[in-house]
């Protein structure tokens, strides 16, 4: 399958995507390029939840926000429902951010601490510029803040007043004022108790089906993605190196499966022991020609370190970026 | 006897009341895993087994801490400081302030077995060297000589932890040692350390909110909930038949692979919070089972057909 040209039943794909940072550039420290997003295509089909999983610093956020031009893109492409997100005017821009959103981990960060929950879920629609009459705006507040489980006597609370569950249920209402068809999730019960990252999820799958929403889910939390998603993209240092077509698709790619080998399964019935990785990650700013796994790879060759191996397709959606791959 | 008993303690910082009637024990050789949401008091508990609580202007009110049959309540600072990182080490939630950036790795873990055993400065070095390779560190002698920011956060809590071992506890207390590590990391740094208590026939108690972590590696179980015990159980209990009805829930709580979509619940209402702590049993707003006994008085923890429970309506 050519990922360069967007599928119908894709609602967004990006192509070769990349996002460089720099650092240093004085005297003292010569200046530093590192690919923080690294020639990343990829789909995220309507109506489906597509996972990204990866060790801190591959470039999981950086992607999320390079999907929602919040950050530009040094190189490659983002088509929204075939549209390509880098030549639309400012105007249109405008009128489709409207249909794509996202929820951030820290639910502290993402509303200001001196707006009530009603301003705060007021304030998307006058970034829109749309005028609500007081009328309109109490029932958008009251349908939001109950369409994600809140009592409506919260509205004139303050964020310090609410818990940090409360609180992420409001960061998802708010994302959800404008109607979206997509969210992004970067680690949105990241910062929250087992016993309500369970709650808020069961909020998102009930919303996913009542809305007809596309999730980008991303999360560190391995059972969650397996439970949470219909397709799983692992990433290592800024490349998908696999993405699995299903929870129990097995990786054939050597760091996907340490990674999914790593999650502890929560029953003592079954125990096991891990293989222990040898080698160290290495620094995100060295560039790397070939596989960036291959100085921790158990299976590396030479022709792993010196050639770059492509995202090649397995059948049934399974796609792996491995010279060897396992069996 | 056990190695460490905690009996019924409670504790006070100004007003608050954050731990009440803590009891657990834990023997040689065993991985006793203590679990809870955030502010339960997981980090209260082990300060207390430390001696530490004074530090955060905390007193413990009531009960008894028993180590290797000697009531640690009371005893003086001094002597608390020679069961500390002798007989009984921390590795603490935050390890990053654990060690001194200004000197050399080896230095410090040398220094603790020169304080706590006596060693000359030659033996402590062979003795360090081979516990940095035991935790799998590569290359000891060049890491020895590091200084903790040449090293990677994994490397750096495996030197914590080596450290810890290096004066030769009976008990070491683990307040979520690998909480801010990756997966693959945390998966290591937990292996090493249950091989190394068995190996060794130390006591860990290890503090952590991952249900996968204490499934992987722990022979008993405390489940804390706003201050208090709900349950102490074994590990195939806690999981198979839990007598708490948090206990139960905690475990529906957490996704596993081929379970339905849409079958994840979570449970109703809010963690309480340590200023308005509900009458009674404090799960009660949030438990199914709740009866108006739940709301007038607080349960006992008492002994069930396995372990002991917190819960007026759980079968015995
Ligand atoms: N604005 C920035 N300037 C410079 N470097 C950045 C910037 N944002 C991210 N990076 C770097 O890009 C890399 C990827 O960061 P990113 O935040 O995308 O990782 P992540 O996968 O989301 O990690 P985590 O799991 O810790 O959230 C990291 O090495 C990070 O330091
Ligand atoms: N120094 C202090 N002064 C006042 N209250 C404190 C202090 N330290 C902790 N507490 C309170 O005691 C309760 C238990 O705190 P503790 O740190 O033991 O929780 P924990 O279970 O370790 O949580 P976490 O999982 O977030 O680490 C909390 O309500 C906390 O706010
Ligand atoms: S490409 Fe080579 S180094 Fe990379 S994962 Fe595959 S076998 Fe290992
Ligand atoms: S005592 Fe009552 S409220 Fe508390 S856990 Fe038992 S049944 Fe539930
Ligand atoms: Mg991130
Ligand atoms: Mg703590």
């Amino acid at each position: 399958m050519d990922a360069s040209v967007p599928r119908d039943d894709s609602l967004v794909t990006m192509t070769d995507l990349t996002r460089e940072f720099s650092s240093g550039g004085s005297l003292m420290k010569p200046r530093r390029t590192m690919r923080a997003v690294n020639n990343v295509s990829l789909d995220v089909p309507r109506g489906n939840v597509t996972g990204v999983v990866g060790e801190s610093g591959c470039g999981k956020s950086t992607l999320a926000r390079l999907v929602l031009r919040l950050l530009e893109a040094t190189e490659g492409t983002v088509f929204f429902d075939g549209k390509n997100l880098a030549t639309q005017s400012q105007a249109e821009m405008r009128k489709l951010r409207r249909q794509m959103q996202m929820v951030f981990q820290d639910p502290y960060s993402a509303i200001d601490p001196r707006y009530t929950i009603r301003r705060a879920l007021l304030e998307p629609f006058q970034v829109q510029g749309e005028a609500k009459t007081a009328a309109e705006a109490k029932t958008t507040v009251e349908e939001l803040i109950s369409m994600v489980g809140l009592s409506t006597r919260m509205m004139d609370s303050f964020p310090h007043q609410l818990s940090g569950g409360q609180k992420q249920r409001v960061g998802i209402a708010r994302a959800l004022a404008l109607r979206p068809s997509f969210l992004v999730l970067d680690e949105p019960t990241a910062s929250l108790d087992v016993s309500i990252q369970a709650q808020i999820i069961d909020l998102l799958e009930a919303l996913k089906e009542e809305l007809g929403l596309t999730y980008l889910f991303i999360s560190h939390d391995l059972s969650l993605v397996r439970y949470f998603c219909d397709r799983v993209v692992v990433m290592y240092l800024g490349r998908v190196v696999e993405i699995l077509s299903g929870a129990e698709t097995q990786p054939r790619h050597h760091y996907a499966h340490a990674l999914l080998e790593s999650n502890f399964e929560p029953d003592p019935t079954r125990r096991k022991i891990v293989t222990m990785l040898g080698g160290e990650i290495p620094s995100p700013f060295a560039k790397i020609p070939g596989c960036a796994f291959a100085a921790r790879c158990p299976a590396a060759s030479d022709m792993c370190k010196r050639e770059r191996p492509p995202l090649s397709n397995l059948g049934d959606g399974q796609m792996v970026a491995c010279h060897n791959p396992m069996d | 006897m056990a190695l460490l008993s905690v009996q019924g303690i409670s504790v006070a910082i100004g007003a608050l009341c954050p731990l009440e009637g803590v009891t657990f024990d834990i023997d040689k050789g065993e991985i006793l895993g203590l679990v809870g949401e955030s502010g339960s008091g997981k980090s209260l508990t082990a300060m207390c087994v430390m001696g530490l609580l004074p530090r955060i202007g905390g007193t413990i009110t009531k009960g008894s801490i028993a180590f290797d049959g000697r009531e640690l309540i009371g005893l003086p600072e001094i002597e608390l400081r020679r069961l500390r990182g002798k007989r009984i080490a921390l590795i603490s939630q935050n390890p990053m302030t654990s060690l001194d950036p200004i000197i050399r790795i080896g230095a410090q873990i040398d220094q603790v077995s020169i304080l706590h055993l006596g060693l000359s400065a030659t033996t402590a070095k062979a003795r360090s060297l081979d516990l940095i390779a035991q935790l799998r560190i590569p290359e000891p002698e060049a890491i020895h000589r590091a200084y903790p920011h040449q090293l990677s956060g994994g490397m750096k809590q495996r030197i914590i932890i080596a450290m810890a071992l290096a004066a030769d506890p009976d008990l070491i207390v683990a307040d979520e040692p690998t909480t801010a590590l990756d997966v693959t990391i945390q998966a290591q740094i937990i292996q090493i350390m249950v091989e190394l208590v068995r190996d060794r026939g130390l006591a860990l108690m290890l503090i952590t909110h991952d249900m996968g972590v204490v499934a992987q590696a722990c022979d008993r179980v405390v489940v804390l909930y706003a201050g208090r015990v709900a349950e102490m159980n074994g590990i195939g209990e806690i999981f198979a038949e839990p007598k708490h009805p948090y206990t139960r829930e905690l475990i529906r709580c957490i996704p596993r692979l081929g379970q339905e979509p849409g079958s994840l619940k979570g449970i109703p209402g809010v963690v309480p919070s340590i200023v308005d702590y509900p009458d009674g049993c404090r799960f009660n707003p949030r438990c199914s089972n709740a009866q108006a006994l739940c709301r007038d008085e607080a349960p006992a923890l008492e002994p069930k057909s396995s372990g002991l429970a917190a819960c007026h309506f759980s079968e015995v």
